[in-house]
């Protein structure tokens, strides 16, 4: 094994370690008051790592050529679109993080560092060729994320969403576990290409049951429904940015480390998940959609649309066609745009204590108070529901499409009439907004750098973003063309 | 020879510590006992060729989870007594449960000869050097071909160890630490008045 090129295809993740402990020193010895200086070098290093990974996407490097340490880690086209959006997301949530944990009186120099060592592990997670890296990256993530959801912790909720967050997510990990141990007792190794190798001859039943045990761990991380319980109070409960954080950077890694077990381990048994997957698609679709109908908060609101976004995106997933894939690569890129603008618009909701407002009868009457937030809101809102000519329109296309190619017309009509269930409650926001007596609550003002962003981001997913789409598209391509080496 | 009689030796001091670890009255002589149990437990794993588990047996159980539970025993305000105090109520359910096992040790043991799983085969890609010993195979392995693996756990675990501090840790204003040269530094004649005071009258401090 020629390790400098092992070191060479690893340089975004050794970059993120090395700098999170030469930070971690900093926060030792700098304290609290260091926080803003740790930020702003974490987005630096942010940066420097999309960078780094950039050409390869560019380069559509995939195959032999970037399987690093034995195959264990792979820095091909699929990973770097991942990481890419990964960095970006951790990237704006630590900005969004500093004036708000500022005005909270709760910054801790640790937070960025947390983020930085998740987004580590989330880079493992997409980029794994190897069930323990898989693993291992899983646990960076979630390590982090428990301490980043209870990181407001004179905040009871904040603290009752870290231990529920902890506790269910050791219980998927353990059963994550499982099915992986008795995937390697029956397939005798523990790296992707040898476990299709080892099952192309057939799924023996023990196979089945890791297989079918791993998906469930996977679907607990990207709250799939029936796994989905956790999310409307980690979400709702968890500080604002850091929900945003969940809700764009930890989808795309779990997301992306389901394609890879799905598409590169049990590719060769399409066929023995496809069911799974179709039925769980359905029901997050159905269940996110219902579940969101009687929610007065914002948030749970939020965690039920991704709940319902993430049932779209594993349409994607059941077509196992690399149209399905791309299209789910779209979907997900579509998705954290969303996430993002939706997310700041709360952020920026803010009483005259300044204190969050998250109860959506507290909008009533926003676009006369204020008009341009409540234009950036009815524009998400619009946009997860997945209305023309809006961003999150084109995600359900492809989807759709990709669904249709693969002569699932069923799977997808069935789609596309819970959609218009879950246009519902995404209208009423916009009604509660627009028509209703002005409540006047949203008095103070919100940070710059939030106002920027939230810009940014409504522009992306304003009909605008339909420039962007062939870019988003081929790249996507570029993408998943690493996971299906052939056809 | 001396290979049978230090097995023989390590076996029953084994079963006879591990009999005594639930029989001891006092909690703390169980966890002592419990000590010796792994000790004699690491002297078998030495025996079988597993000089590593042997080890890992003597650093992680005795120095850490035997330590731990003495910790536990001794700074928990446990009522053991109370504790006890089921045991005969429960003795029929304890009894059925032993059973279970029993039974299923019989079954598994039975079943064994009607033929294995088909398992898979190991692929051999961390198949030990032909003449290491069973150490430095895993540390071969641990430092090439897992490298990248062995270094992201230790990250793991430095994550966990800055969440634990990070959720736990505060600077507290209401506490008052010890000052030493503040307390050196104090003469008798800053610390105490002399008072007369007169009967039937409070002091004002």
């Amino acid at each position: 094994m020629d390790f400098a090129r092992s070191l060479a295809l690893t340089a975004p993740e050794i970059l993120l370690s090395v700098s999170g402990l030469v930070l971690l020193m900093v926060a030792g010895w700098g304290g609290d008051k260091a926080s803003r200086l740790i930020s702003i070098a974490a987005v630096a290093v942010l940066t420097a790592c999309a960078f780094l990974t950039a050409p390869t996407l560019w380069g559509q490097a995939m195959g032999a050529e970037v399987s690093a340490f034995g195959g264990q880690h792979r820095a091909d086209t699929f990973a770097a679109f991942a990481k890419l959006l990964i960095y970006a997301s951790a990237g704006v949530t630590l900005i969004i993080a500093q004036p708000f944990f500022d005005k909270a009186r709760a910054m801790r120099a640790e937070f960025p560092l947390l983020v930085l060592f998740a987004s580590l592990g989330m880079g493992m997670m997409v980029s794994a060729g190897d069930l323990l890296a898989l693993y291992i990256g899983l646990e960076l993530n979630s390590l982090a994320s428990y301490v980043l959801a209870s990181s407001l912790r004179t905040d009871e909720r904040s603290a009752e969403s870290g231990l529920k967050y902890f506790v269910l997510g050791s219980l998927a990990s353990g059963i994550l576990l499982f099915g992986m141990s008795l995937t390697y007792g029956f397939t005798g190794t523990t790296s992707f290409a040898g476990i299709n190798a080892a099952l192309a001859g057939g799924l023996p039943t023990g196979a089945t049951f890791g297989l079918i045990f791993m998906l469930a761990g996977l679907a607990f991380k990207i709250s799939a429904a029936p796994f989905h319980m956790w999310t409307p109070d980690v979400y709702e409960g968890a500080p604002t940015p850091v929900t945003t954080f969940f809700a764009t950077a930890s989808k795309v890694a779990a997301l992306g480390l389901l394609m890879r077990v799905a598409f590169e381990a049990f590719g060769g048994q399409a066929q023995a998940w496809q069911q799974v997957v179709i039925f769980m698609a359905l029901l997050s679709i159905v269940i996110g959609a219902l579940g969101a109908i009687g929610q007065n908060n914002i948030k749970r609101l939020m965690a039920y649309s991704s709940i319902n976004n993430v049932g779209f995106i594993l349409i994607g997933l059941a077509t196992a066609t690399r149209a399905g894939a791309s299209a789910m690569l779209v979907y997900i890129a579509i998705y954290v745009a969303m996430s993002v603008a939706g997310f700041v618009a709360v952020l920026l909701l803010r009483d005259e204590n300044g204190e969050q407002v998250e109860a959506i009868s507290d909008l009533a009457g926003l676009s006369k108070t204020r008009p341009w937030i409540a234009l950036a809101m009815a524009s998400v809102m619009f946009s997860l529901a997945g209305i023309p000519p809006l961003f999150g329109f084109w995600g359900k296309f492809v989807v759709f499409q990709a669904a249709v190619q693969a002569d699932m017309i069923v799977l997808a009509a069935i789609g596309i009439a819970a959609s218009v269930i879950g246009a519902f409650y995404y209208l009423k926001v916009v009604k509660v907004m627009y028509f209703d007596e002005p409540a006047d609550v949203v008095k103070g003002a919100g940070e710059t750098s939030h106002t920027v962003l939230l810009v940014l981001s409504t522009l992306a997913i304003s009909p605008l973003g339909y420039l962007g789409t062939k870019c988003v598209g081929t790249l996507a391509n570029y993408a998943a063309a690493a996971l299906f080496p052939v056809g | 020879m001396i290979q049978v009689f230090a097995f023989y030796l390590f076996a029953t001091l084994c079963i006879f510590s591990g009999a005594v670890t639930i029989l001891a009255r006092n909690p703390v002589h169980s966890v002592l006992w419990l000590i010796l149990a792994f000790f004699n437990a690491a002297g078998l794993m030495v025996l079988v060729g597993a000089e590593f588990i042997a080890m890992l047996l003597v650093i992680v159980y005795v120095g850490a989870v035997a330590v731990l539970f003495l910790f536990v025993v001794m700074m928990l305000d446990i009522d053991f007594a109370e504790l006890r105090a089921g045991f005969v109520k429960n003795f029929p359910l304890g009894l059925a449960l032993a059973a279970v096992l029993f039974v299923e040790l019989f079954v598994g043991l039975i079943v064994r000869g009607a033929g294995s799983v088909a398992l898979g085969k190991a692929d051999g890609a961390s198949a030990q050097a032909a003449d290491a010993s069973n150490i430095e195979a895993i540390g071969a392995l641990l430092y090439s071909r897992y490298l990248f693996l062995f270094e992201a756990a230790g990250i793991v675990l430095l994550v966990a160890m800055i969440g634990a501090i990070v959720l736990t840790h505060r600077q507290r204003s209401d506490t008052r630490g010890q000052n030493i040269s503040k307390q050196n530094a104090r003469r008798p004649e800053e610390a105490t008045v002399n008072l007369q005071p007169e009967v039937g009258k409070g002091v004002q401090i």
